[in-house]
């Protein structure tokens, strides 16, 4: 009875969670232009979405053209300058150690609105003309600290001898770098790139303040424009429909991944446990 | 060999340049007016504008309830997502922070447009509804991690020591999870008080919230009052920041 | 033993998770005001026990009476008995004072009553400067003290400790056990000790139940326990051990590193293979070789603090240790001698590798989980069968792939000459080795056996 009531509390909250979501999927199957009116089954949106054949479509996948570019771009270059950044923080010590980590956690804690606005002010005060690079400047800037917190705790548990081992053995210490630092932080590096892809895809405020009146729009621009002009284009649905499948099946894949390592050290600790316990070391230690 | 410590320099210089020398420029931009002399008019105008004062306490208001329904809603959640007897699959929990990673815009819209199809009157209901809908996610993780690693042998310390399950709830659980609370309400309310658009799609346009009218400004060039608007919202985050991460730091050091 | 004395009765008590079996008919009883320990390895179903006990898991099977009645359905907060848990378990978000009042506060006692028998509970276990401390600023061992209190305070008919100790370093741990040893004796109550350390449980129990993989190995006091161990495992876990293979001659003769010795056991008939335990601290061992019953040279000595540990090899080749307050330079020849009283004989549990199998071809049988080759059959396919192999006719292979059926390395015995191994197969089922390689606990193996080693004979019914 309990677990009943627990159950269905659960898939209540959901069935709300994804109300939205799924009357939008349902509705890309159908060719009306009017939400909610269903006038048959159809792909016609689909198709349109990838031909770029219906009126605004066209801008619509030049946007979501855009967002990925600067996603790609932003996350890359995040993930560089993160990185080396970590390196440097981990090295620092005292009271420069905690003003980075300050400084680092600003843009985390900062509302998008504040952060857009305060890179609008400053990019109006340098003169810069905003476009690309401004709103690339921009997503490198609420992104990189997630790099820093992905990379940080890899170098925590990094052995500090490995890479002086590296020298000992006759690298040189960009050899050393690169064989062997790189290797072990590579993936902390590629969680804070995904995790910077990611936000940068979700942003829409900052880029809303930093990306200037030539016209450069991405996803949630775009969105933001049309709605505002009355109605969403129809081609979002599938758009929408299609984001949403790649997510999932993203997610799970990758949920389905971590089980099986997590899985494959237990095992591996239970064997290095099984071996360590050995009541017959002593005679085994001597003999050998 | 070169030293490591030095490799911060970089960054360093780049969070100054893109951080910190920004949010200077808010207050600096807050107190000036126009042609760049100084002035307290643009602080003092948001005192006196009781439109402004208006939307400020509304906004206050409103992050304030979208909080609490999230808590009241996503703690049950989180909770039974963690408890192994009522949970064991991975994907339920997928489900519930899938939506995290889609476009807030496009959900927010998505709503809306549900509500316009039901008929449903927009106003301050659904712009609840939807808030809570957005943010519900970011309430329900932070809850869930922190109950699924909290250790079972405090659970059960408590019952062997006579407590039936409520009391093992409200004596042990709970105030073990209140770090989970607290980061769960810095990643709501802070958004929720600074979300623009959001509010407009959901009310068409009818509430307008803090961070819309601070768009509004720059956005019709009235740069200085503006920043003065940001300025106010920064010192609140700052002392909500600074509130909730004494909380969290207090418990995380009782969890060690 | 008197049967008003018995508090808790332990009926046949089994546990599976899935197709794991932990625990596996368990029965013991428990008097009360006993000092009672489960001992053995991690896994082996000693913990499961106390959380059957405490109520935190459910049994599978059989039951537990607490004075006569079945508590089966009862949950943990309801029954009379309060745990000290692994790591304390102490709620962080409560200072001292507080965790030990949890208990006494559910059960809406009055203020002054609470307080009184905190600051008592705290004087108990010499905590009583720290009531006010935040319980992360204390020590492993000062963690373990609240620990106690906060169970005691509750006056529980039983007290369960949870392997209380083993997060503490190794001086810590020994004061500790002698003040749970004499906390034990001035208040007078059960207390029920899970440990995997061997020399703790000998120090502080009245009785010891040795468990190994879900089941009992054997129920005794620790002199028992020590000096007549019923089985190799037993014999093994507790205290260091020479375990061999021997044969009965005949009553009080006994054969073994190929000599024969004067023993005290009766009983086992003629020329019966046994196993034979004799304790490292009983060989004596002496430089004249005149009235030695056999002679060996010095391999390796050790010194150990108050003794020295010696490895000799005897004049037959095998392999001993040898515990003496003498030491012996390595290289020289001493005389050895054993007293009939400290030979432990054990009856063999298995002369040979036995499986139960069916007949797939003429050259065929399904064996393990697979088809092994075997000699040439006349046997119909799908004949029961039972399949022996010798110990030494198994070939172990270091990679799993190279078998025709893998399994680990689960539990190591030395017998003076070759090693004894327990091999846990993939499909659950133990095979039984003699080797003279060296393998280690966990190892992952591949097992052949040629098809000539199979013998085969048919199942009558």
């Amino acid at each position: 009875m309990k677990k009943f009531l627990a159950q269905s509390y659960i898939w209540i909250v959901l069935i709300l969670l994804y109300s939205p979501l799924i009357f939008i999927a349902v509705f890309s199957f159908t060719e009306s232009r009017v939400l909610g009116n269903w006038t048959g089954f159809s792909l016609k949106l689909y198709e349109n979405l990838f031909s770029g054949g219906m009126n605004g479509s066209s801008s619509l996948m030049s946007a979501v053209k855009n967002t990925f570019i600067i996603a790609v771009i932003a996350a890359s270059l995040s993930t560089i300058l993160g990185t080396i950044a970590a390196i440097g923080i981990f090295n620092l010590r005292g009271r420069r150690k905690q003003t980075m980590q300050f400084l680092n956690n600003i843009p985390m804690l900062n509302p998008d609105v504040i952060t857009g606005v305060s890179l609008f002010l400053l990019f109006v005060f340098l003169g810069f003309s905003q476009g690309y690079v401004t709103v690339i400047l921009a997503h490198i800037s609420f992104c990189t600290p997630y790099v820093v917190l992905s990379v940080l705790p890899r170098l925590t548990q990094l052995n500090p001898n490995t890479y002086e081992a590296a020298l000992d053995l006759g690298a040189t210490p960009s050899q050393a770098l690169f064989k062997v630092l790189i290797p072990q932080l590579r993936p902390g590096m590629i969680s804070g790139f995904f995790l910077a892809f990611t936000m940068s895809l979700d942003d829409f405020a900052v880029t809303f303040f930093t990306r200037g009146t030539i016209g450069l729009d991405t996803l949630s621009t775009y969105i933001y424009t049309d709605a505002r002009k009355g109605g969403l284009t129809p081609e979002l649905r599938p758009l929408m429909t299609l984001i949403f499948l790649i997510i999932l099946v993203l997610l799970i894949i990758l949920n389905v991944h971590q089980a099986r390592q997590i899985k494959k050290q237990k095992k591996n600790e239970k064997i290095s446990k099984y071996s360590a316990g050995s009541g017959f070391s002593h005679r085994l230690s001597r003999r050998s | 060999m070169i030293k490591r410590s030095n490799w911060s320099i970089p960054y360093f210089i780049f969070l100054i340049l893109f951080v910190v020398m920004p949010l200077v420029l808010v207050a600096v931009f807050a107190f000036q007016d126009g042609s760049g002399r100084f002035t307290l008019a643009n602080i003092t105008r948001f005192f006196t504008d009781k439109d402004a004062l208006a939307t400020f306490a509304l906004s206050i208001e409103i992050a304030i309830e979208n909080t609490a329904l999230c808590i009241l809603i996503g703690y049950p959640v989180a909770w039974i997502l963690s408890n192994k007897k009522y949970n064991h699959s991975t994907v339920t929990i997928i489900l519930f922070i899938l939506p995290m990673w889609i476009n807030a815009l496009m959900r927010t819209l998505a709503t809306a447009e549900l509500f316009n199809m039901l008929d449903f009157n927009l106003g301050k209901g659904t712009l609840l509804y939807g808030m809570v809908y957005d943010y519900l996610p970011f309430m329900i993780y932070p809850i869930y991690n922190i109950l699924n690693k909290m250790d079972k042998s405090y659970a059960e310390a408590a019952e062997d020591l006579g407590a039936n399950p409520w009391q093992v709830f409200w004596k042990v659980t709970f105030p073990l999870s209140i770090p989970g609370v607290a980061s769960g309400i810095l990643m709501v309310f802070m958004p929720t008080v600074s979300t623009f658009a959001i509010s407009e799609f959901l009310t068409n346009g009818k509430i307008k919230l803090f961070g819309t009218i601070i768009q509004e400004n720059i956005n019709s060039s009235m740069w200085n009052y503006g920043a003065a608007l940001s300025l106010v919202m920064l010192i609140i985050i700052g002392i909500t920041t600074l509130f909730s991460h004494k909380e969290e730091e207090n418990m995380e050091e009782g969890l060690i | 033993m008197a049967n008003q004395d018995v508090i808790i009765d332990i009926r046949h008590l089994s546990k599976s998770y899935g197709d794991k079996k932990v625990l596996d008919d368990i029965n013991f009883q428990i008097r009360k005001g006993e000092f009672i320990t489960l001992l053995g390895p991690s896994g082996c179903g000693k913990t499961t026990t106390l959380r059957i006990i405490a109520g935190f898991v459910e049994a599978s099977d059989g039951e537990v009476l607490l004075e006569g009645s079945d508590i089966s359905g009862i949950p943990p907060y309801k029954r009379p008995f309060n745990t000290v848990f692994q790591r304390y378990a102490l709620f962080p978000h409560l200072d001292v004072y507080d965790n030990v009042a949890f208990g006494l506060k559910l059960r809406n006692l009055p203020e002054e009553r609470i307080d009184q028998l905190v600051r008592r509970a705290l004087k108990l276990v010499s905590m009583s400067d720290y009531e006010s401390r935040d319980v992360d600023s204390l020590s492993g061992g000062q963690q373990q003290r609240v620990a106690i209190a906060r169970a005691l305070v509750n006056k529980p008919q039983v007290l369960l400790l949870d392997e209380p100790l083993a997060a503490l370093d190794l001086k810590m741990r020994k004061d500790m056990q002698m003040e749970l040893k004499e906390m034990h004796e001035k208040i007078g109550i059960t207390f029920i000790y899970v440990t995997h350390d061997q020399e703790e449980a000998l120090t502080l129990s009245d009785t010891i139940v040795v468990m190994n993989e879900g089941r009992i190995q054997q129920i005794g006091t620790p002199t028992e326990i020590y000096n007549e161990p019923q089985n190799e495992f037993v014999a093994d876990f507790i205290g260091e051990s020479n375990i061999l293979n021997g044969t009965m001659v005949c009553d009080r003769k006994v054969n073994f590193i190929e000599h024969e010795f004067e023993c005290v056991d009766e009983g086992f008939g003629e020329n019966t293979p046994v196993d034979v335990v004799i304790r490292p601290e009983d060989i004596y061992i002496m430089s004249k070789l005149e009235g030695a019953q056999f002679t060996a040279t010095v391999k390796s000595c050790t010194f150990k603090g108050v003794h020295y540990q010696m490895f000799v090899d005897t004049d037959k080749g095998y392999e001993l240790m040898v515990q003496d307050y003498n030491a012996f330079e390595v290289g020289s020849t001493v005389g050895l001698f054993i007293k009939p009283f400290d030979i432990q004989v054990m009856r063999k549990p298995r002369t040979c590798n036995s499986f139960e199998g069916e007949i797939i071809d003429s050259t065929h049988v399904w064996i393990l989980g697979e088809s092994f080759e075997c000699r040439e059959t006349s046997l119909e396919p799908g004949t029961k069968v039972k399949v022996d192999v010798e110990f030494d006719k198994i070939d172990l292979q270091d990679h799993q792939e190279e078998g025709t059926v893998d399994g680990e390395v689960h539990f190591i015995l030395y017998k003076g000459n070759h090693y004894h191994l327990t091999i846990l197969t993939a499909h659950g089922d133990h095979i039984y080795v003699d080797t003279q390689d060296i393998w280690d606990k966990g190892d992952l193996v591949g097992i052949n056996i040629a098809p000539e080693d199979l013998i085969i004979t048919e199942c009558n019914d």
